[in-house]
């Protein structure tokens, strides 16, 4: 087990938190047309407010940080909230786009000791990058910021969000990361909006293209290992918990409401009006998530990719039953193994994705 | 052998947690646990203090250690921590040290 492995057990076992998403705004200088948020202010957290979150999340024992949008250079007090959080001792990663990036942002970011910055770009070419992000010339300024960031030293990373409109250019995306001398990760997950539009939903790639990434070596490395069958789920699988989420993890947004995950919408407190430390501990919706244990999922439990699944509970959630199965992850766990899930099984293959909820504020 | 004074850099992420110090280079991403003898060096780690005084002065007195060994496992611990820049060693006083998560 590695060092950080020992860690996060460690905080699971005390029941503290280690890792915390901040979503500082949800204002954003491009339209993504995959982006589930809703870009208008209702009334982000000030700086004040968000220095007071962070100095509770360091009482707390949270040391990993990542923090994203929306756009977080949108917001004026960026830099401010950056300084703050690493006078904290925070581990910070930040989720950008780059576009407002320039070599002053990039010298500042690396002064205050930013470990890591993930940018998203989600194709080789301005003709379909700049279409997906509906702002022309994002793809040249988002490259020239990774540039910068690379030439202060700092640790970058690409992120891409593989949709059916950019899947043919995740070579050219590889290829890009290489030249660059950046990570690349991709994701292809598409989630709906907050508001409940599922339309977006359309722009996820096809089963196909599913199995075509988990077959790619260059992708997953050993393909026979990570494409395996699943073994035979022990009593140590179905005592587990589905993910971090809720237990070692938790998501806030601009606004102050506390959820399991990013993409957990389940609405479990707000920090403005009470202690964060009283909603980790308290919440009856994050003490749920944490009674949940795979021998209490009806369908999940019974499938032969139990153990092995990337079901996410929020996805779960999203469509109508947090211990239901997660469809995408059903047909992840297809395309990978060619072994169909048990809820694919019993027919039930994507006839849940109507009955979506929406994020709203914590009561 | 001359004086070695010690700093905490300001290039390092850390976090207690259940006793045991978490410590990450922003600089390399080299990840650390200190036990509670190497926690309790790394936060006296003023810049100021020379370092046998703090294993004299803090080390010895808190835990049951020979004071040989001790100086011994200390010059090592800091050799490594600042070959990773997470602590910053000089024959001279230092000015500046990043706060510890337990002194905030």
């Amino acid at each position: 087990m590695s060092l950080l492995a020992e860690m996060n057990q460690k905080a699971l076992t005390l029941g503290l938190p280690i890792s915390v998403h901040f979503d500082i705004t949800y204002r954003c200088n491009e339209r993504c047309v995959h982006c589930y948020l809703d870009h208008d202010d209702h009334g982000e957290m000030t700086t004040a407010e968000i220095a007071d979150v962070l100095t509770q999340l360091a009482d707390v024992g949270v040391f990993f940080l990542s923090l994203s949008g929306g756009e977080v250079l949108m917001r004026r007090d960026f830099f401010e909230i950056v300084e703050r959080a690493r006078q904290l001792l925070f581990n910070v990663k930040v989720k950008t786009n780059g576009v407002m990036i320039h070599e002053k942002e990039a010298a500042r970011l690396r002064q205050l000791g930013v470990e890591q910055v993930q940018i998203s770009v989600y194709s080789h070419r301005p003709q379909v990058h700049d279409v997906i992000t509906k702002l022309p010339g994002s793809l040249k300024r988002t490259i020239r910021a990774i540039r910068f960031l690379k030439s202060q030293g700092l640790k970058v990373s690409i992120a891409n969000v593989l949709m059916a409109g950019n899947f043919s250019d995740q070579a050219g995306v590889i290829t890009l990361a290489r030249e660059l001398g950046v990570a690349y990760t991709l994701d292809p997950t598409i989630t709906p909006r907050m508001d409940g539009d599922t339309s977006i939903l359309a722009l996820r790639i096809p089963g196909s293209d599913v199995k075509h990434v988990f077959h790619s070596q260059e992708l997953v490395g050993n393909v026979e290992e990570f494409c395996a069958p699943p073994p035979v789920p022990g009593e140590d699988i179905m005592e587990g918990f589905p993910c971090s989420a809720g237990h070692t993890a938790c998501y806030i947004s601009p606004y102050g409401d506390v959820f399991p995950c990013v993409q957990f919408p389940l609405p479990s407190g707000n920090v403005r009006r009470q202690k964060f430390l009283e909603i980790w501990r308290h919440s009856p919706q994050l003490q749920e998530v944490r009674s949940i244990r795979a021998r209490d999922l009806p369908t999940c439990s019974t499938c032969a990719h139990v153990g092995t699944c990337t079901r996410c509970p929020g996805l779960a959630y999203v469509e109508g039953n947090m211990r239901g199965p997660s469809t995408a992850d059903c047909e992840k766990s297809f395309q990978r193994t060619g072994i169909p899930s048990a809820n694919m099984l019993a027919g039930a293959h994507g006839s849940t994705m109507g009955q979506l909820i929406q994020i709203q504020a914590a009561g | 052998m001359a004086e070695k004074y010690v700093a905490r850099s300001s290039a390092i992420a850390a976090r207690l947690l259940g006793g045991e110090m978490m410590v990450m280079s922003t600089a390399d991403s080299t990840f650390f646990t200190l036990d509670e003898v190497a926690s309790a060096i790394w936060q006296a780690a003023d810049g100021r203090t020379p370092l046998s005084e703090i294993v004299a002065g803090k080390i010895c007195q808190e835990f049951d250690v020979d004071r040989e060994q001790a100086q011994r496992d200390a010059a090592r611990f800091v050799d490594e921590l600042s070959q990773h820049g997470i602590l910053l060693v000089s024959d001279q006083p230092l000015m500046e040290s990043s706060p510890s998560p337990e002194s905030r």
